[in-house]
């Protein structure tokens, strides 16, 4: 397993967060984190990218525990992460400093490229949308060549149509570059769209329900039997009637 | 802030508002002449109907400002002054932006310190005039003391409030990409807070010169406060007590707007 939770347990006081988490995630897989609001998943993922030490339990890569964050794992957030103060290539470039300047110069040309900002080298994140902001962060992530990717709920902020946009995005980069991937969301039909696995958590204390295969093939039908009879399975798993 | 200002400016000249479709060079430099002028044509004539002795014409303050200027009193009173507050404001930089990092970083620090920050803070500069002459006797330190005293306390509190409000995942970005702690404070947090910062810087210089004339009326012989000061005790000259406070306002207006274009190039 590239990433193992062995029975990861958290409280904050008095407030149990998690509950006996196990979970493994494999080399290059993409796993989708589901749950209701305050059920935890953030605060699963700040322990993985060791933000957060967990209450009792460990989380391992490669078979190491992870005590501190590390650059071989980023987390990305929300695009409020961007620094206003870089430019799109200062932002991109920003985790290469031990590289030579003809180094960094490539490398971030060549992921300006791969998240299509290509003309917006100069530009200033206040300048840009939230899709293009979190462009940003991803490239900005994806430069220092990590093996996993930490994704705290991205497009949350971001309009649907975006955020549709940003998943063939993210997939298109996930297949180009084949990172682990970790991807908290509270958006099932989103985690359906882009997961190898689902994994659908309980709310406070978290804990882990199911955990659902999505045996669908990319580029995925949104329409397809399947897809919809998978995303219902989840909804009934979180107890949603999916009625409006 | 900068790119909504310029939104604004270019909707302007094109907007539907009848002011707005008045050039923006004009509504920025003709228009507050303008005023200026009015203001001057109000004071003269409410001179002149008042029947007053005792407050000058606007031609009696610009001839005051003339013989100032002749006498090459006006340029060594204006050095004077700038030089103390300028002295001042740099002693509460230096002194302020450091302690007010340390205060924003660490929590408990802050919890010990800042009661006495903010119980110090609304006091006054001028209350600790008395003790400033003690202290620093008849030099230029008493009133460098005032104005450091009162630019510093806003300082300290922008960098304090600047460190804090630096959105946490700006840090988790940079410890994440293996940044140390000076790279972190260099890095991240500096350009982070500056803004904030630039913002303090500004508003301490405003109090500072506010400040400077109380601060010129003790222990110095020079400066636009002394000035004041020395025109009214020596002789009740009122011309010269406008001509002073005249010079204050318009180098003040200059000073802001110097700092002001700072501020729009460095949050740039």
């Amino acid at each position: 397993m590239k990433v193992q939770f062995s029975d990861v347990s958290m409280r904050f006081g008095a407030m149990e967060v998690l509950q006996h988490i196990t979970l493994g995630a494999e080399e290059g897989e993409f796993l989708c984190i589901v749950g209701p609001s305050g059920c935890g998943k953030s605060t699963l993922l700040n322990i993985a990218g060791g933000f957060l030490a967990p209450g009792s339990g460990s989380v391992t890569i490669d078979g190491e525990p992870v005590t501190a964050p590390d650059r071989r794992r980023i987390f990305v957030f929300q695009e409020r992460g961007v620094f206003p103060w870089l430019t799109v290539e200062g932002n991109i470039g920003f985790g290469l400093f031990d590289m030579d300047e003809a180094g960094r110069e490539a490398r971030v040309a060549q992921y300006i490229d791969l998240v299509g900002l290509k003309g917006f080298e100069k530009s200033y994140p206040r300048e840009l949308s939230g899709g293009m902001k979190q462009r940003v962060e991803v490239a900005r992530a994806l430069a220092v060549n990590p093996d996993v990717l930490f994704l705290d709920e991205p497009f949350g902020a971001l309009d649907s149509i975006t955020r549709l946009q940003m998943r063939s995005e993210l997939l298109r980069i996930w297949r180009a570059e084949r990172k682990t991937v970790l991807f908290v969301t509270h958006d099932i039909e989103e985690s359906v769209q882009l997961a190898d696995r689902v994994v659908v958590m309980s709310a406070r204390p978290g804990r882990i329900r199911r955990v659902v295969d999505i045996d669908i093939p990319h580029p995925r039908d949104l329409s397809s039997r399947r897809y919809i009879e998978l995303r219902d399975l989840i909804f009934g798993e979180i107890g949603l009637a999916h009625q409006v | 802030m900068k790119n909504r200002d310029h939104h604004r400016d270019t909707e302007g000249t094109e907007g539907s508002l009848s002011v707005s479709s008045v050039p923006l060079w004009f509504q920025r430099f003709l228009m507050p002449l303008i005023t200026a002028a009015i203001g001057i044509i109000i004071w003269s004539i409410a001179v002149k109907a008042s029947g007053t002795k005792i407050f000058p014409t606007p031609t009696a303050v610009a001839k005051a400002i003339t013989t100032l200027a002749e006498k090459s009193l006006l340029w060594h009173y204006i050095a004077d002054s700038l030089t103390r507050v300028f002295a001042g404001y740099f002693a509460a930089i230096l002194i302020g932006i450091p302690l007010g990092f340390l205060l924003g970083w660490y929590a408990p620090l802050a919890r010990a310190i800042n009661p006495l920050i903010q119980m110090l803070r609304p006091i006054s500069p001028l209350a600790w005039m008395p003790l400033a002459v003690i202290w620093f006797g008849v030099s230029n330190a008493a009133p460098i003391f005032l104005i450091f005293l009162a630019s510093l306390f806003p300082i300290i509190v922008a960098a304090m409030n600047g460190v804090r409000n630096v959105p946490p995942m700006y840090l988790q970005a940079g410890r994440n990409f293996g940044l140390s702690t000076p790279q972190l404070m260099r890095r991240v947090m500096i350009p982070a807070v500056l803004p904030r910062i630039i913002v303090g810087l500004r508003l301490a210089f405003g109090i500072a010169w506010v400040v400077l004339v109380a601060a010129e009326m003790i222990a110095v012989d020079s400066g636009l406060g002394y000035l004041i000061i020395d025109a009214r005790n020596a002789g009740k000259r009122y011309d010269l007590v406008v001509a002073g406070m005249l010079m204050i306002g318009l180098i003040g207006l200059l000073l802001d707007t110097a700092i002001r274009r700072v501020e729009v190039w460095i949050s740039d």
